[in-house]
């Protein structure tokens, strides 16, 4: 069965190479798949997550702000979505 | 005869103006081992008391919302115990005034080898725009040691305007915090500090005591007054140009870890006008952000 794994980079601007500034992951293999690389972040930038096998499913839009909100900060700004597959046995053990 | 404490000079045990400018950056501040040994260990039993008994017919219960502080947590309480110490005391005059009322608590416990992991959140809902706000103080009344998964929280993340739920998916952000501390060590948030309960692996109960309260007052001037003069910085100041070397200024100029440069120029805007409203000066400004725009109109007339 192929399961997903997802993760979430924040930036610290629009591009992928910008510096990440917080991030998040989710395991669909439940620890069967290889996990993130030690570091905080995992990956300085996006880049650096595509180098390791990451493929981006979706970067924000750049949104103009609304007007009398241009000073007021919200959400972090510049997300980017990764996933990677693997092909997980989800078959009970044979018995012996 | 004059009697003795006459001749003893009174401790003003407010907040000093850099303590201030810092709580305005960060929105938090804390004041490590402040509560006494004794009072802590009270306070441990009272919380057990207080969530066993707040929802039951009869027992311990919370104040009720809206309530004078002063009349909050009556003796014999060690909760009242730690909210009446002098330096408590003056700590909240200096953010909510000397008359504030109470909003809501909570005791947190965490029982040992707990694995639920709070999401980020902030409390109740997003606010208004005025910047008016009210103080939680989180009261540890034992130690934290690292690794024991404290409160985490988002220095300098109070003045932004989100949904609570929206934080859920944000679980690492540069330079956030665990709390880390001694027994007895009090963190005072701004309300709208993000920040989650953390897993307890450790073999011991967690607990903290959380109490929001709202201010009667205009929050002008209310702390030690008496150094603004020398750190309150001219509209000029800007970075790009000259500088007071040691200013209000120079802490708005903090720029977390976890910020993009546009984040960190709109953090200053948001930092200057809880300034204005703080020191009742709306000509006050950090880097000429906001003294640009209201002036441009006159400037070209």
């Amino acid at each position: 069965m192929e399961r997903q794994q997802v993760l979430y980079l924040w930036a610290s601007g629009s591009s992928l190479d910008s510096g990440t500034v917080g991030w998040a992951f989710h395991d669909g293999t439940e620890g069967a798949g290889p996990q993130l690389p030690d570091g905080s972040p995992p990956y300085p930038t996006g880049v650096d997550a595509l180098t390791d096998g990451w493929m981006l499913l979706q970067s924000s839009q750049l949104i103009a702000p609304v007007q009398g909100d241009e000073h007021v900060n919200a959400y972090l700004d510049f997300e980017f979505v990764f996933e990677r597959r693997f092909s997980i046995d989800t078959r009970p053990p044979e018995r012996v | 005869m004059a009697n003795d404490m006459d001749d003893m000079p009174t401790v003003d045990h407010r907040l000093t103006t850099r303590q201030m400018a810092d709580f305005v950056v960060n929105g938090f501040i804390r004041f490590d081992a402040l509560v006494p040994p004794d009072v802590n260990e009270r306070g441990i039993e009272e919380m057990r008391h207080l969530e066993a008994e707040r929802f039951a017919p009869e027992g311990l219960k919370p104040p009720h919302t809206g309530t004078p502080l002063a009349d909050c947590y009556p003796a014999p309480s060690a909760i009242g115990e730690y909210l009446r110490l002098p330096q408590i005391q003056g700590i909240i005059e200096s953010f909510v005034g000397t008359g504030p009322t109470f909003d809501h608590d909570w005791t947190h416990h965490i029982q040992p080898h707990a694995t639920y992991m709070q999401p980020l959140h902030v409390d109740a809902i997003i606010d208004s725009r005025d910047p008016n706000f009210d103080v939680q103080l989180f009261w540890y009344p034992h130690d934290v040691e690292p690794g024991e998964g404290g409160t985490r929280f988002v220095p300098g993340s109070h003045l932004r305007h989100v949904r609570s739920s929206g934080l859920d998916r944000y679980q690492h952000i540069n330079g956030e915090q665990q709390f880390v501390g001694p027994a007895g060590t009090v963190v005072v948030f701004h309300h709208g500090l993000w920040h989650a309960g953390q897993p307890n692996p450790g073999a011991g109960d967690r607990w903290m005591h959380k109490v929001r309260l709202n201010p009667t007052q205009p929050q002008v001037r209310l702390w030690n007054t008496v150094d603004l003069d020398d750190l309150q910085n001219p509209p000029s100041d800007h970075f790009f140009a000259r500088m007071m070397p040691d200013s209000v200024a120079q802490a708005f100029r903090t720029w977390h870890p976890w910020m993009s440069i546009t984040d960190y120029r709109n953090e200053q805007v948001q930092r200057a006008k809880l300034w204005r409203y703080l020191t009742d000066d709306d000509t006050y400004d950090v880097d000429h952000y906001l003294t640009r725009l209201e002036s441009r109109a006159e400037l070209v007339r």
